[in-house]
């Protein structure tokens, strides 16, 4: 059976937000939910899934990394840690 | 307080859910394709699990009553023989292929989600507890089977036909789950409107419903319907699923691992 591939993304039970736990074959997006419920959620690892199909998701070019990600390393400036807190401002 | 009526009906459950779970897992590894072999396999562990509760619950009223220890789960699923099961006849049919065993599960599954969603209502607190778990399970059971149903009868020609098959095997077999024992109407005493026909009436509509949607030949409510399994009288095939089930208690008693 030819089935198109889908991503599952799935939301912990403490998570806010949907991480991407893998792939799976389905023939339609609700078949894809059923079957990422039955593989990746067996442990109680979610409470919410979505399920896209990897046709969809557009991906960055790895012959591009250089150019892409390299420029960032240097800039430390970017982060935070140049600032002066008042000792007031607690628990950042 | 329980009478031997209890005991039966528990294991008449215990029995169905257990010889459905064993004939499930035969698909283990053997799935048309990964996710759905880990779909059926997990419906298995389901209804084996269903089952467990249900022989524990037995266990312990079993051995209250005759004032031991005796009786365990296990020598309730590995120390009786095929006369002593009371399972469903429609439980114990071999797999054949994907669209019958998809067809099983629907119509056991249906079954299941009337009698446990009655049952989370009887006075009997242990069996509503269990019921309650388990309706939960089965609900899934029913929506992935019927999407199963659905997807292979209104799919290809050669699905349709194979679905067509299977539901000519299986119906005669349908029958039996809303033929009344006397072990069963006790447990339903709290609710005066409660009937198995009630309980057919209601399995029928939604099943034609979902066989209409797989554009599938409805079947005669009327026709010949196979009984004998909920009174311990089985087909072949239930001698052969326990030997091996049972193999490993018979030759080697009490072997854990």
């Amino acid at each position: 059976m030819e089935q198109p591939l889908w991503e599952v993304f799935i939301r912990s039970r403490q998570g806010l937000d949907h991480k991407h736990v893998g792939s799976l074959h389905a023939a339609d997006a609700k078949m894809a939910i059923e079957s990422a419920r039955d593989v990746y959620t067996r442990r109680m690892e979610g409470v919410s899934i979505w399920v896209v199909e990897s046709k969809h998701i557009h991906a960055s070019n790895p012959e591009e990394a250089g150019s892409f990600f390299d420029p960032a390393e240097d800039k430390i400036y970017r982060h935070p840690t140049f600032y002066k807190l008042p000792d007031e401002v607690e628990y950042m | 307080m329980h009478g031997d009526n209890t005991t039966d009906y528990l294991l008449f459950l215990a029995d169905s859910s257990l010889i459905m779970g064993q004939r499930l897992s035969e698909w283990t590894g053997h799935g048309p394709m990964l996710e759905q072999d880990i779909a059926i396999t997990n419906i298995s562990l389901d209804t084996i699990g269903q089952a467990r509760y249900f022989y524990q619950l037995a266990a312990k009223r079993q051995n209250e009553k005759a004032g031991g220890s005796e009786v365990t789960e296990d020598t309730l699923a590995y120390l009786r023989d095929a006369h002593q099961y009371r399972n469903l006849l429609l439980t114990e049919l071999p797999n054949g292929d994907w669209g019958q065993t998809i067809l099983k599960i629907y119509f056991y599954a249906n079954w299941q989600k009337l009698i446990y969603g009655k049952l989370i209502y009887t006075s009997d607190k242990d069996i509503a507890a269990i019921a309650d778990k388990a309706l939960k399970e089965v609900q899934y059971h029913v929506n992935w089977s019927s999407d199963w149903v659905k997807r292979l009868g209104d799919g290809t020609a050669e699905s349709h036909e194979r679905m067509e098959r299977a539901l000519e095997y299986l119906w005669p077999y349908t029958g039996e789950m809303f033929m009344e024992t006397d072990y069963e109407s006790p447990q339903f005493e709290r609710d005066k409107d409660f009937s198995l026909d009630t309980i057919r009436k209601e399995w029928t509509e939604e099943v034609y419903h979902t066989l209409q949607e797989a554009t599938l030949t409805l079947p005669q409510a009327d026709t010949f319907m196979h009984k004998g399994g909920k009174k311990g009288v089985h087909t072949e095939y239930l001698g052969y699923i326990l030997a091996e089930m049972q193999f490993l208690q018979r030759a080697y008693p009490g072997c854990e691992w």
